[in-house]
């Protein structure tokens, strides 16, 4: 559980921390909260030359309110996002979420920025911020750009961002009115996963506006449940049902002790309908 | 000896607050990894990767190219530096197949994280570092996995030894054929008893230090067993015993998984030697759930036969047991010590265990808490549910025909012990009372009736257990290679403190409460005023250590035992001091009276300070302020109670739930209550664990799967219920002060309570059993065959785990 030698650098500011990317390329990780990237260092299944460390970067921290949308510095721990009253007031699905995950000393460390940059397909927060149609603002030599949460989460671990990128801020909409809910379903408590189903439903006159479903650990990267979504649109409570039973339609869920694939498949119908009435009853 | 009841008990009985708490949680712990030496060195060792496989080379030549690194050694290299293989102390039959087990490996690698090499450098991570640098020329041989592929003995283990059978223990008693031909119903079952980890909260730890002038070493090792660890590596590596120092500092929690001797600790002090030099190895946890001992790992064949009316007439247990590759230091006798627990509580006219021992290429299995009992306790109680399942009659009923009454005590049971007390219906009836039980039965009731999506079951477990190890005759029958006595030396300081020595090893439990509250009462001194020294053969060079809840029924009693000594040794100089005759002065809470004349008394601390300058004793009146005792105890004890679970199961998705969990322990006297509360709470959630969550699992080519905390569900907090813990207080008869010991028996009761009520919540779906862990899939699967759904995508052991029998 010793990792192998690296050189370790402290940021000081986002350009500091590209400028050191494009420096050491492949060679460098970035270092947010370390409760992913550490792990893999102590069991040698990785060994970065170089770790670029966030942790002092103090813009990267904290949560405005710009417009129709929450910008969310990277760096905002998981706690953080737990006790912000923005987040609690137009995105409180985020905070929900971000209470399921690990246990609090990980709260504390864990950053939206790190966990989102993982691209863990059984991680809570990326199904969120896919299911929230977030905006994902890296940040590279050549200035900044926006990437879609749909389009951001590529495959098993890996992220549209290059290597010379730096996530630096996630833009999620304001949801303030949106019912939600998410059913995170596993063996022990700080356990990941096994299938978890993030929904959020826009009500309109007692039905369903527009409803969004996100699946954890259902395939290589985070899901959205297209299928569901469609169903649902303009349908009724009665209408959950039927439309749940679709939640599995193009997932490709893996196998593993916790689950074969076909126990996924059900689980992600059965949660996509309780995520879906509890959403709408609240 | 005092009767518990009149003794006038002062501490014994109190919640005093643990002595060893603020210490453990001010962090001024002294484990084995926080001691720094001048000079000290690092070792690091190379593990094998493959489950199976010969070793055609080790070149580290690379590895002492790397900085800061002093040396490597290979199995071949320190092939002359044991005076024997690792031990195994029980050998469980006379031709018992026991295979040579070198501390490195030699010619082949038998499971994934056999140590192949160690590499030694000037810290720990340059040792890391450079052991990446080894290099192991391995020649795949086929894994052995599963347990009766072995026993097919297509590829064998131990190729010299010709099978993978290590021995076959059997115990038959009654007439069997009788019983099973006769009887009106018999049930089978075959249950899967899994292997699981113990995770002891600190890995293992391991320092040398050696004084090369002289010869002498003193180990550190996060040990529940230093007495033991000295002799044995006395014997095994050539270091002489008296030249051998052991200390087991501060250790975190062992569960029975430093109940051993491990090749790190004979490798530590080869190459100490070698060096001369200090060492110090400390394991990682990926590394403790490879290299450290596992628990379990049994299938269990079960039969009952019985009487129409629920009269049990015999069982048949027919045990494989896992050894995995190598015989540890009690292995063997694991399953065995069950021999004696399927019978439970219960009264029935025939008896048979036996048991296979069978070698994998998994890691060696040993002592996890129960060892041996959970196992039996697990396949009897879910048995007898079966049986009332069968009979249509209500679980406890049935258990109620078939145990021993409390007017039946002593009572000699089917397999040949004797349980000195008890009283289950007492027992069972406050269970019941605090559970609810006949209100959740209408629940349960009216939830199948409606057709409720989450449906509820209720576990019953019936315990007893074997502790108290224990009787050295006992032992020598079954071949044990040690005693089960214990020893202890209570001393009054001048300044009117005490001392007390015990040969147990505390890791945990808090003994030195609990010892200082029976020594309290003895002396009649204060609480706070006693010392209890223990874990370093230097201090106490005379023990048998911790395990099998051992510590209070036979380390207790030695205390007890050498405190009334001592208070008989001293009234002789008090009776001098007081001027009067021995057979007038009496001894109650700490002041030696003389009878009749209450204002013609002294202190105890008085008379210590009279015997230390021993200026006025009585002629040839030995002025000594200690005593000792050597307890070895007549007879087990037999704690017992009544566990029983709500158990809640979404049908939908497979998800079980504990509701509510009430159990009443009669572990005999209480010395502390808040001790025994901390150690049932403990043992519950272990066993809850096993029920649910925690399985060690192998794939095909015998790689742990469950190879860290992330895949190997060690429950928290938040994963459990309140549980209702409740006692009632059966003396035993077989020690002075009543004590039973309390160690195993939540993790012995709570298992079975658990699956019962899993089962008991779906039976009504034609479910009959779920294979542990209970996960959602395995529940849900049950439920989905029985209700004849296809699935497309269902392995086997799947299927299997859905209603085996």
């Amino acid at each position: 559980m010793i990792p192998a030698a690296f050189d370790y650098v402290r940021a000081g500011s986002v350009d500091e921390a590209v400028g050191l990317l494009g420096e050491h390329g492949d060679e460098a990780k970035l270092l947010a909260g370390g409760h992913s990237l550490l792990p893999l260092m102590r069991l040698r299944l990785a060994s970065p030359g170089v770790v670029v460390d966030l942790g002092r970067i103090d813009e990267l921290r904290g949560v405005r309110e710009q417009g129709d949308e929450l910008a969310i510095g990277a760096m905002t721990t998981h706690y953080q996002l737990t006790k912000d009253p923005l987040i609690a007031e137009h995105c409180p699905i985020l905070a929900a979420v971000t209470e399921t995950v690990g246990d609090p000393q990980v709260r504390h460390r864990g950053t939206l920025g790190g966990a989102a940059a993982h691209g863990d397909a059984a991680g809570d927060q990326p199904t969120t911020l896919l299911a929230l149609d977030a905006t994902m603002v890296a940040q590279g030599p050549d200035g900044r750009r926006e990437i879609a949460a749909a389009d951001f989460f590529t495959g098993v671990f890996e992220t549209a961002l290059a290597e010379d990128e730096v996530l630096v801020e996630i833009r999620v909409p304001k949801v303030t009115d949106w019912g939600y809910d998410y059913q995170k379903f596993n063996r022990v408590a700080q356990a990941w996963a096994i299938v978890g189903v993030a929904a959020l439903v826009r009500r309109e006159n007692g039905g369903i506006a527009e409803a969004r479903v996100g699946l954890t650990h259902m395939g290589s990267t985070p899901l959205r449940a297209s299928a569901t979504e469609q169903a649902l649109e303009g349908a009724s409570a009665d209408g959950i049902a039927d439309a749940a039973e679709q939640a599995a339609e193009g997932t490709n869920p893996p196998a593993d002790q916790n689950a074969q694939p076909d126990y996924r498949e059900h689980l992600a119908r059965v949660l996509t309908r309780r995520a879906l009435e509890n959403a709408l009853g609240r | 000896m005092t009767a518990v009841e009149d003794a006038p008990s002062a501490q014994i009985g109190q919640a005093r607050h643990r002595k060893e708490d603020p210490k453990l949680v001010t962090g001024q712990t002294s484990w084995t990894d926080n001691i720094q030496l001048p000079g000290m060195l690092y070792m690091a060792f190379v593990r094998s990767s493959m489950a199976h496989a010969r070793i055609d080379g080790v070149d580290y030549s690379a590895a002492l190219e790397q900085p800061g690194v002093i040396a490597a050694f290979s199995g071949e290299d320190l092939a002359d530096d044991w005076a024997g293989p690792l031990p195994c102390a029980w050998p469980v039959t006379p031709e018992m197949v026991h295979p040579d087990h070198w501390p490195l490996a030699k010619d082949e690698v038998r499971y994934v994280g056999d140590a192949v090499a160690v590499v030694v450098a000037r810290s720990r991570e340059a040792a890391a570092d450079a052991a990446e640098h080894v290099v192991v020329d391995y020649e795949p041989l086929d894994a052995v996995v599963d347990m009766e592929q072995a026993l097919e003995d297509s590829t064998l283990v131990h190729s010299d030894k010709g099978t993978n059978e290590c021995f076959v223990w059997n115990l038959d008693s009654g007439d069997l054929d009788d019983a099973f031909e006769n009887a009106e119903v018999v049930v089978k079952r075959r249950f899967i008893n899994q292997r699981l980890i113990p995770t002891a909260i600190e890995p293992r730890a391991v320092v040398v230090a050696p004084v090369p002038a002289s010869g002498q070493y003193t180990l550190y090792s996060a040990t529940q067993v230093p007495h033991i660890l000295r002799t044995m590596l006395a014997m095994t590596t050539g270091v002489s015993e008296e030249k051998l120092r052991i200390v087991a500092p501060d250790v975190g929690g062992g569960f029975g998984s430093k109940l051993n001797v491990y090749a790190e600790e004979s490798v530590a002090l080869a190459v100490s030697s070698r060096l001369k030099r200090p060492v110090k190895w400390t394991e990682s946890r990926s590394e403790n759930y490879q290299a450290t001992i596992h628990g379990r790992d049994q299938i269990q064949d079960m039969e009952v036969a019985a009487d129409a009316d629920g009269r049990i007439r015999a069982i048949r247990a027919d045990l494989k047991a896992d050894m995995g590759a190598y015989l540890q230091l009690v292995t063997p006798g694991i399953p065995v010590l069950g021999a004696f627990m399927y019978c439970g509580i219960y009264k029935m006219d025939a008896y048979s265990f036996t048991c296979t021992g069978v070698f994998t290429t998994k890691t060696p299995t040993d002592a996890y808490r129960g060892a041996g009992r959970p196992e039996a306790t697990f396949a009897l109680e879910r048995l007898i549910d079966e049986l009332a399942a069968e009979l249509e009659m209500d679980p406890i009923e049935l258990r109620k025909r078939n145990w021993i009454k409390h007017e039946e005590f002593p009572s000699d049971t089917i397999a040949g012990l004797t349980y000195d007390s008890g009283n289950y219906e007492a027992a069972t009836e406050k269970a019941m009372e605090l559970f609810g039980y006949d209100e959740l039965r209408e629940e349960q009731h009216r939830r199948r009736e409606d057709g409720d999506r989450v449906q509820l079951g209720i576990g019953v477990s019936t315990y007893t257990e074997m502790c108290g190890l224990a009787p050295s005759r006992v032992l020598g029958s079954l071949d044990y290679g040690a005693g089960g006595w214990e020893s202890a030396v209570v001393r009054m300081l001048p300044t009117g403190k005490v001392e007390v020595v015990t040969g147990t090893s505390p890791h945990g439990q808090g003994h030195e409460t609990t010892f200082s509250q029976i020594v309290a009462d003895d002396l009649g001194v204060d609480f706070d005023d006693i010392e209890i020294l223990h874990g370093d053969t230097k201090v106490s060079p005379q023990g048998l250590d911790t395990y099998g809840s051992r510590s209070l029924a036979v380390g207790g009693i030695a205390i007890h035992m050498a405190s009334e000594r001592l208070v008989e040794q001293m009234k002789e100089a008090a009776a001098h001091m007081l001027e009067a005759a021995i057979d007038d002065v009496e001894f109650e809470g700490g002041t030696f009276r003389v009878k009749g004349s209450p204002e013609a008394s002294t202190t105890i601390q008085d008379v210590a300070l009279g015997l230390f300058t021993a200026h006025d004793l009585p002629d040839g009146f030995e002025p000594s302020l200690q005593a000792e005792c050597t307890f070895d105890p007549e007879n087990f004890s037999f704690p017992h109670g009544t566990h029983l679970a709500a158990m809640e199961v979404d049908t939908e998705t497979g998800e079980a739930k504990v509701r509510s969990y009430v159990c009443v322990d009669d572990v005999g006297t209480i010395i502390n209550p808040q001790v025994v509360e901390g150690q049932i709470h403990g043992g519950l959630v272990q066993g809850i664990a096993q029920a649910l969550w925690e399985e060690a699992i192998y794939d095909d080519a015998g790689n742990l799967v469950t190879g860290s905390i992330v895949d190997y569900y060690v429950p928290g907090a938040p994963d459990v219920p309140s549980f209702t813990t409740d006692h009632t207080v059966t003396p035993a008869t077989s020690n002075p002060l009543g004590v039973k010991g309390v160690g195993e028996a939540g993790t012995i009761a709570s298992t079975p309570a658990i699956v019962n009520g899993v089962v008991d919540a779906i039976r009504h779906f034609g479910v009959n059993d779920i294979r542990m862990p209970c996960s959602p899939e395995r529940v849900w699967r049950a439920i989905q065959d029985r209700e004849g759904h296809t699935q497309d995508d269902t392995s086997d052991q799947e299927l299997e785990g859905g209603g085996m029998g």
